[in-house]
């Protein structure tokens, strides 16, 4: 690997055993990718330090504390540092426990203490709490063509293909060293050569709603997992939330960390531009069939009609999804057998505090919570069998990781779900 | 154990030999919320190992896909005691070479022939990534 001397300064401890360990690391890092050289971010998003009952557990013969948490887990160091404050613009994503609301969502003390020390710690070394998976809602717009470090598969996605802005699929480990040194290795979506599409979709259904867009990004993934694919057809002009729900859906089903658009999309103003020099290895077409199967796939774990949970905000949800949510309550209460439960930002939280929105929803029997969600929390209110759900993302995590069956449709049938307690939803 | 010796020539990932028994996928696999990093088994709802333990294996698959919490979930099997013993694969991402660096596991890609072709569940791997070399005995068929 090429270092700079400022590079190979750091890793001869020039900065401290901290920033020489995060380099440790990131080289070991860059040689496993086959990456000759770093280059240089200023905008890192992670979970740096972020504390677990079970992290807590596991270390607590070597010490408690974030300095211990962040030197062996983030780093991978075998003996402790003191961790510095970061050097670049640094923020971190969702966490496990709303801090405020952790006792509706079932978490224990514990939980709710580490959490609450782990943010201050992070928060004392300039760290933003954002805490959230949607940080481009909470005030972290990258420019376009700008080299970022992001963890959070959505997040990514949207950073590379709707605002042009440069990450690849970074990890915890990776985004704290990062956060340290202002390092990442040079690799895949930091250069142009790597940011063309390599497979084609072609629409030839319409594509307009929220829930459309999420089952065209679930369907995309399979169909490339993690390569690059470019769309065209009969596909309406996305704005932020179906851009958030086709690329949250399209990282989940595959691997997708970038996508093409042509005539919308930052680096595909033309179909040429969006493949460059290569062509398409592959073809497919997205038509009624596929969009009935795509259905019936996310729809494939339920066979109960009564529903006791519905989960909204995956990702975070945008104010606009708040308004339209409590638009759909329009006054009335939820079901006595059903839970509302919607997943936002601390951010938009405060918006919709103030907007009022909080209040509608408390008043129809549900919460708006920050910080987490039921997969990342692992939090569903008790007893819960039958979910229903608006996006494609949480359909694919939430029934594997807590043994649920889910249910996949538009907010209005979610909403309806939780009025009535029954699923309606019909395939479109 | 029967058969002649198969090697397979690639790049080191990640330094260091192990030896085990081969647990095979034809799918990507998904770290965070795809696996259960406590006990090391697959969960992903529709995936072909859902269910299966890969703690103690040489896993072989494509590669990685999902949540970029991938390297924390296999981190987190290493802590646990139930890591597979090393990892074959052919797709390189961001995603397993952060995962397979934490894990510390030796780890080979971009081997001559596909290991999913040659190796099946069973058969008995040594992996070496040192020399970046895979070395298959088949295991002996009803």
């Amino acid at each position: 690997m090429q270092l700079t001397d400022d590079e190979r300064a750091m890793l001869d401890g020039r900065d401290g055993p901290a920033r020489q360990k995060a380099m440790e690391l990131l080289v070991r890092y860059a040689e496993a990718l086959g990456a000759d050289r770093f280059v240089d971010t200023r905008n890192v998003a992670g979970v740096p330090g972020s504390t677990t009952p079970f992290l807590h557990d596991y270390y607590k013969n070597v010490g408690e504390g974030y300095d211990v948490i962040f030197s062996r887990f983030d780093l991978d160091s075998d003996e402790v540092v003191e961790v510095p404050r970061v050097s670049v613009h640094a923020c971190h994503l969702q966490s496990g426990v709303d801090p405020e609301n952790w006792q509706i969502l079932g978490a224990k003390p514990l939980a709710a203490a580490l959490s609450r020390d782990s943010e201050s710690a992070a928060a004392a070394r300039e760290v933003r709490i954002l805490k959230t998976c949607t940080p481009y809602l909470a005030g972290n717009v990258p420019a376009a063509g700008e080299h970022c470090a992001w963890m959070e598969s959505s997040a990514i996605v949207y950073c590379n293909s709707v605002l042009g802005a440069r990450t690849n699929a970074e990890g915890r480990e990776s985004t704290s060293a990062a956060m340290l040194t202002g390092k990442i290795p040079d690799w895949r979506l930091h250069r142009d050569e790597c940011r063309f599409g390599s497979h084609h979709i072609e629409v030839d259904c319409d594509v307009e709603s929220l829930m459309d867009w999420g089952m065209l990004g679930y369907f995309v993934g399979e169909a490339v997992q993690e390569h690059i694919p470019v769309l065209t057809g009969r596909l309406s002009r996305p704005d932020l939330i179906r851009h958030k729900h086709f690329g949250a859906a399209a990282a989940s089903s595959g691997g997708v960390e970038m996508y093409h658009i042509v005539g919308v999309t930052p680096e595909a103003a033309t179909l040429a531009q969006a493949f460059g020099p290569s062509r398409p290895v592959e073809r497919r077409v997205y038509g009624p069939a596929e969009r009935r199967h795509t259905y019936d796939l996310l729809n494939s774990r339920a066979s109960d009609p009564n529903v006791d949970y519905v989960m909204l905000g995956c990702p975070h949800a945008a104010l606009e999804q708040i308004e339209e949510a409590c638009r759909l309550l329009d006054g009335r209460r939820i079901s006595a057998n059903c839970n509302l439960w919607i997943f936002t930002s601390r951010a938009v939280r405060a918006l919709a505090d103030r907007q009022g929105l909080t209040k509608i929803i408390r008043d129809a029997g549900g919460h708006l919570l920050t910080d987490t969600c039921s997969a990342i929390g692992q939090a569903v209110p008790p007893g819960t069998k039958v979910v229903a759900l608006d996006s494609a993302k949480q359909v694919h995590y939430l029934p594997a990781i807590m043994g649920l069956q889910a249910w996949f449709g538009s907010t209005r049938d979610c909403i309806d779900a939780a009025l009535t307690g029954r699923w309606r939803g019909e395939r479109p | 154990m029967s058969g002649d010796l198969i090697v397979l020539r690639g790049r080191g990932v990640v330094r260091g030999c192990a030896e085990g028994e081969a647990l095979v996928t034809h799918e990507a696999i998904s770290g965070w919320g795809g696996v259960n990093p406590m006990q090391g088994t697959i969960i992903e709802s529709r995936h072909e190992l859902r269910g299966q333990s890969f703690a103690g294996k040489i896993l072989v698959f494509p590669g990685a896909k999902g949540s970029s919490g991938w390297s924390v979930a296999f981190h987190t099997t290493r802590l646990a005691g139930v890591a597979p013993l090393a990892l074959v694969f052919n797709e390189m991402t961001t995603k397993v070479a952060l995962g397979a660096v934490v894990m510390r596991v030796p780890s080979v890609t971009d081997l001559d022939h596909d290991p999913l072709e040659v190796i099946a569940t069973g058969d008995w791997v040594r992996v070496d990534g040192d020399r970046g070399l895979v070395e298959v005995r088949k295991a002996a068929r009803e």
